[in-house]
């Protein structure tokens, strides 16, 4: 058996949405370069709904294809709806992930979730809860 | 094109070695022990891959035992020594922080049973001094397990000298040479050591079957009980097939090691100049006193296992001290010693050539780790914060 899925190997070869969103509405960025994982979100947020969303990792295969299934599952979404995505979603999306590699779909939704929190602060009055 | 660049983590099998070993998978499948000539043959086979093993290490048969591999013969010579060590009351350990975990994790358990051990630092080129060596030992010295050579960054150790300082003030001296034998000259007599280590899956033998070397004089004790063979050292029908293989691979290897290692320098060489020229990267581990076969870089902003994956896809099979490649947190203990921070650490990559490797390949590998690095650098949150100066490169 490979270590990885066909799908995590997609994404990791051919990553979505990689890139920087200069004037970003939400950036968010976890992980530390000790650890060896880096996540960076970028979204462009149009009428509550994610309307672009880019992102830069360091790190290793799943982390890379865990950030490229995360910015497919919230492209495109209300940004109610983007708050709920859960790193368990990222994995199974990737048609699952080893044990020891499960960290690097909670950094993608961790990765996400500051991004959007990040959007929150600079737009309070979004803020519906 | 493939091209295999992990000879340390295992070799292809010789074909010689192949040849030798089938006759005792299939019709002299005798037991070593039985007495009728079935047996009896299977007895002098191992007799004479003793032989022949002794003679590729400047050693007599009866130091030669025959092991399952390298880490059980690390553990069996450090359980020996501090086992004679003990008895006359000598509980203290020298080694050095960059030994392979078979010898490491074997100090640590020793360590809770009362033995205390001294890690040398090895410094940035990755060689233990000489001159720290004498100031660790004590009167209580029982045992100086120091590698050979380095199974990750390649780097040689003043065997030589180590053996001859140990020697001079009474301390038994093991040294792991599993990446050495057959690839760099290994002598019992010249050398000064005790004990000695080697694995034969790391010079195109088989897996599962590796010696110890044991100085006359120095009594093993076994770690697994059971029947006579190996002289009463080591329990267990002997693994013929492997045993033979291993012995026709290491003549093989020591027969061809000088113009192997002539080839292998200079293709290394060439390969750490290519690499160099990536920006912010850096050869890990001494640039001459290291493996003719072994290289190993760190690059900046990018992590190891994508690298690999990369790579992979291109064809060139390699390694990385990366934690991702081992399932642990931490990155390899041997780049964290010669004084990696964890960042760089974490973008390590192990190329560690064949025998049969040729310029063509070493100039594809190039090509491949610039782009593959390059790319991967492209989309780095680390890479663009060094860029922008808000993160100082260290490499």
């Amino acid at each position: 058996m490979a270590l990885y899925s066909e799908k995590v190997m997609d994404h990791f070869r051919n990553p979505r949405n990689v890139g920087v969103i200069e004037n970003a509405d939400g950036v968010g960025e976890v992980g530390n370069a000790k650890c060896g994982d880096i996540m960076k979100m970028y979204l462009k947020i149009e009428n509550d709904v994610i309307v672009d969303v880019k992102f830069e990792t360091f790190g290793c295969g799943s982390a890379i294809a865990s950030s490229s299934m995360a910015t497919e599952l919230i492209k495109g979404k209300p940004v109610c709806e983007a708050m709920q995505l859960t790193n368990k979603a990222v994995a199974e999306a990737l048609d699952g992930l080893p044990d020891y590699k499960m960290h690097c779909s909670v950094l993608a939704e961790e990765a996400i979730r500051n991004a959007l929190d990040d959007y929150y602060t600079k737009h309070p009055e979004k803020r519906k809860d | 094109m493939r091209i295999y660049a992990d000879n340390a983590a295992t070799t292809a099998m010789s074909p010689a070695a192949v040849a030798a070993m089938t006759p005792y998978l299939t019709e002299q499948y005798g037991n070593p022990s039985s007495l009728y000539a079935l047996g009896q043959r299977a007895r002098e086979a191992i007799e004479s891959a003793r032989e022949t093993v002794a003679r590729c290490i400047g050693a007599s048969a009866r130091e030669i035992t025959f092991t399952s591999g390298g880490s059980e013969a690390d553990n069996q010579a450090i359980l020996t020594a501090v086992q004679i060590g003990a008895k006359a009351g000598k509980r203290h350990i020298v080694s050095d922080a960059i030994e392979h975990h078979a010898v490491l994790h074997t100090l640590q358990k020793l360590q809770g049973q009362g033995f205390e051990v001294t890690l040398l630092p090895v410094h940035e080129n990755g060689i233990v001094r000489p001159e720290e060596l004498k100031a660790a030992l004590r009167d209580d010295t029982c045992l100086v397990t120091i590698m050979y050579a380095n199974n990750e960054i390649g780097t040689i150790q003043p065997i030589r000298e180590i053996g001859a300082i140990c020697r001079e003030r009474g301390a038994l001296f093991h040294t792991d040479a599993v990446q050495a034998v057959g690839h760099i000259p290994v002598d019992a007599t010249a050398d000064q050591f005790d004990l000695l280590s080697a694995s034969a899956h790391k010079f195109h033998g088989p897996k599962g079957v590796g010696f110890l070397y044991a100085r006359r004089g120095v009594r093993l004790t076994n770690l697994i009980e059971g029947g006579a063979q190996e002289r009463g050292r080591r329990a267990g029908t002997e693994n013929v097939p492997g045993i033979v293989a291993a012995a026709t691979a290491l003549e093989e290897a020591v027969l061809n090691r000088a113009a192997n290692a002539e080839k292998l320098t200079a293709l290394r060489d060439r390969l750490i100049a290519g690499l160099s020229d990536i920006p912010h990267a850096a050869l890990n581990g001494d640039a001459r006193m290291r493996l003719p076969s072994n290289v190993n870089f760190c690059f900046e902003g990018i992590e190891g296992e994508s690298l690999l994956l990369l790579l992979d896809d291109r064809g060139v099979m390699a390694s990385s001290g990366s934690a991702c490649t081992s399932g642990s947190l931490d990155p390899s203990h041997v780049l964290l010693a010669i004084g990696r921070a964890h960042d760089v650490a974490h973008g390590s990559l192990r190329l560690t050539l064949g025998d049969d490797a040729t310029e063509e390949q070493v100039d594809y590998i190039i090509a491949a780790v610039r782009d593959v690095v390059a790319y991967l650098r492209g989309f780095s949150p680390v890479w663009r914060d060094l860029c922008a100066g808000k993160l100082p490169h260290i490499l």
